[in-house]
């Protein structure tokens, strides 16, 4: 080697692959879904295998398919053979931190080129049945899916003082959205905002338009360092700042609506990106709302309004594809949701956006888009910065 | 060295059970579908080498693999291991060897078992056949075992296109995990005291906080947890949802009110049903208490106490 290295090796996405995602996937394996996201990802970078120097997998509880240490499995698919193969594993957040971990090896020059990729094939298990093992002598969950949920978006439209409408705002936008996605697992052609607010009610005040489906699906990226972005054929996505959190999923003080480690996650990734006013710099964002009403919330524990305020930015059509800070344009995980993949997608997007790649859903001249995951009853947080240009340094 | 389970401590059978299905993809399909035909197929990949049971993608190159091929039903033990009790649910209810077959004409081992009448008769290099099932399903389980044979090696695989009428495209695998669970210490104490229809919490040392369910430990503080403290049994609604989607498992007329309870002097919030009173006037800050069914180790729900709600800066700390 000559010189010094000395440094972190900026990190850049060069090639981005996802499955058309749907209810289920009964023409392909759990090997030939993956594998199918990861060899677009790898037509875009227009690299083959042997450019690959590590592959890094995620995917959610192994009991959402019953197959045990998948990335064993998947191995051949992916051609991990003779490669360093790392499985990370955080719940709903997964997708994100398995792109942070691969980001990381390129940075701390471990790797020069790494395959990433999250995947979930719900149909073959039942997600629900997977969170709900009937615990000797515990109280059985008494709620269901959104059970969990909708109690936490009650006490946010008490704290905010949010009309009950906003919710169903959120869940209108991104449908539409997903219709310029054709990625998107659904695609409600005649959907409008009164059918959105005649939905049935499953957990007041959560509707069922208001709910992200269950999908299978994958996601992969190709991520490099200075010189593979060199010889890249399309432009690449920088990445400008990465982190994780995490906090248990019951404590005393917990504060479920504005989790201190979604806040704390988001203000390292700011500093790092030397972001000090994010509502203002950041283009377009891709944030994990499974449930409509989180838009808001995430508006709010992100940092881009104040505590009490982000419905505002939801009702005054700010997030809209055309507003001036576009939430989910791919339509976000209401319309998309292979669970262990769903935080991968949102970091994905963030980097299709700055790559001007988003086709339909493209934000105008985005150059600075950040992706958000979440997971585990908000145990755990992962965010990326990207942008157009290369971190300075 | 770890102590020995305390035998004050409860425990309790976990059973662990879910038919998860599976997409099989093409080579699958193809493979599950030949056996169900007694044919058994491999692929071919590109150096030559023939694998079975067959893989989608090359194992060396990482190339997508879709060249069939069909191997004889007699083969070679490579190795195996001697099974005398066998367990519920493995292929032959009398012990078995395990063995990695080589099927005449592939380069690769598949794993099942052998019947024979104990250790003494099995030895690798052994000639051995298939005996196939009786009812085929387009399963592994086709292969019923192998068994002793005189048959020397057949030779080469042929080619095959793996169509057949009526593909297998999707199975389902049962799978089954048998725990025995103990919820530890104070967990225990916790359900001891419900018997007695109390709800008995542990004060964190240092940060003073009182947890209900205890766990033994502070999360927050990460320091074990041992004085204990009753709470309630009255309560605040902190926040709630009104469930209308009928749960399959749970003998519940919906509409009904699922609600975050905060127990006085605890610090956060349990989790139960609201009653005696109509869904819809439930509120956040509805002072409750908890109504008990004989037999039941929980509270069957809530009611309310009759009490003013309580004032939303009061427990909105604890939401």
């Amino acid at each position: 080697m000559s010189g010094t290295v000395t440094g972190k090796e900026p990190v850049a996405v060069v090639g981005i692959g996802q499955t058309k995602h749907v209810a289920a996937r009964r023409d392909v394996s759990i090997a030939g879904l993956v594998r199918e996201a990861a060899q677009r990802a790898l037509d875009d970078a227009q690299l083959t295998w042997a450019g690959i120097d590590a592959v890094v997998i995620g995917k959610a509880p192994d009991f959402f398919e019953g197959v045990m240490m998948p990335e064993l499995y998947l191995a051949d698919a992916l051609g991990a053979v003779g490669k360093p193969m790392l499985r990370v594993h955080t719940a709903g957040s997964v997708g994100g931190s398995t792109a942070l971990v691969a980001a990381n090896l390129i940075t701390a020059r471990v790797h020069g080129t790494v395959l990433t990729l999250a995947f979930e094939k719900q149909s073959e298990s039942n997600a629900m049945w997977g969170l709900s093992l009937p615990v000797p002598f515990q109280q059985p969950l008494l709620a269901g899916a959104g059970g969990f949920f909708a109690p936490h978006i009650r006490a946010y439209m008490r704290r905010s003082g949010a009309p009950d409408t906003v919710g169903s705002v959120v869940a209108y936008k991104d449908r539409r959205n997903a219709l310029k996605n054709p990625y998107a697992h659904l695609h409600e052609h005649d959907i409008t905002l009164e059918k959105v607010q005649a939905s049935p009610m499953l957990w007041d005040p959560v509707r069922y338009s208001e709910t992200c489906p269950s999908s299978d699906g994958a996601c992969a990226m190709i991520l490099t360092g200075r010189t593979g972005a060199a010889r890249a054929p399309h432009p690449p996505a920088w990445v400008h700042g990465g982190a994780m959190r995490s906090e248990p999923t019951l404590f005393a003080g917990k504060d479920f609506v504005s989790p201190r480690a979604g806040r704390d996650c988001a203000a390292d990734v700011y500093r790092q990106a030397g972001i000090t006013d994010p509502r203002r710099e950041i283009d377009a964002v891709e944030m994990y709302v499974p449930f409509s009403w989180y838009e808001p919330m995430w508006l709010e524990n992100l940092g881009f309004a104040a505590e009490g305020e982000g419905w505002k930015l939801t009702e005054s059509g700010v997030t809209e594809l055309d507003g001036d800070l576009p939430v989910n344009p791919s339509g976000g995980v209401l319309s998309t949701n292979p669970i262990g993949a769903s935080g991968m997608i949102r970091f994905a997007e963030a980097a299709l956006q700055v790559r001007g790649q988003a086709g339909e859903h493209q934000v105008d001249g985005a150059r600075r888009a950040l992706g958000h995951a979440y997971g585990g009853g908000a145990q755990f947080f992962s965010m990326w910065l990207v942008g157009t240009e290369p971190p300075p340094g | 060295m770890t102590a020995a389970p305390s035998p004050d401590v409860l425990r309790a059978p976990l059973v662990v059970e879910f038919p998860f299905t599976r997409s099989l993809g093409p080579v699958q399909s193809a493979f599950l579908t030949g056996l169900r035909e007694r044919t058994v197929l491999g692929v071919k990949t590109a150096g030559g080498g023939v694998l079975v049971p067959p893989v989608e993608y090359d194992p060396v190159t990482a190339e997508e693999i879709r060249d069939l091929v069909e191997v004889a039903p007699t083969g070679t033990v490579t190795t195996w291991a001697w099974n005398p009790a066998p367990r519920r649910d493995q292929p032959l209810r009398t012990p078995f060897a395990w063995v990695l077959v080589k099927l005449d004409g592939a380069a690769t081992a598949l794993l099942h078992v052998l019947d024979a009448p104990g250790p003494d008769a099995v030895r690798t290099g052994m000639r051995v056949r298939i005996r196939w099932a009786a009812e085929p399903t387009g399963a592994i389980t086709d292969i019923a075992c192998f068994e002793p044979c005189e048959r020397e090696d057949s030779g080469a695989a042929a080619p095959h296109d793996g169509r057949f009428a009526d593909p297998v495209t999707g199975i389902t695998t049962p799978a089954r995990l048998d725990y025995t669970y103990s919820p530890g210490r104070a967990p225990t104490d916790y359900i001891n005291a419900l018997a007695e229809r109390r709800t008995v919490g542990e004060r964190c040392p240092s940060c003073r906080k009182v947890y209900v369910p205890p766990r033994g430990a502070c999360p927050t503080c990460g320091i074990a947890t041992a004085e204990r403290v009753e709470v309630g049994p009255r309560g605040t609604v902190t926040t709630f949802c009104i469930v209308n989607l009928k749960a399959r498992n749970l003998d519940i007329e919906v509409p009904y009110v699922y609600a975050h309870i905060a127990l006085d002097g605890a610090d956060l919030a349990l989790h139960g049903r609201i009653g005696g009173i109509p869904y819809d006037q439930v509120r956040m800050g509805l002072r409750v208490e908890p109504v008990w069914t004989e037999g039941g180790r929980y509270p069957d729900h809530y009611r309310p106490t009759g009490e003013p709600d309580a004032d939303y800066d009061a427990y909105k700390e604890l939401i």
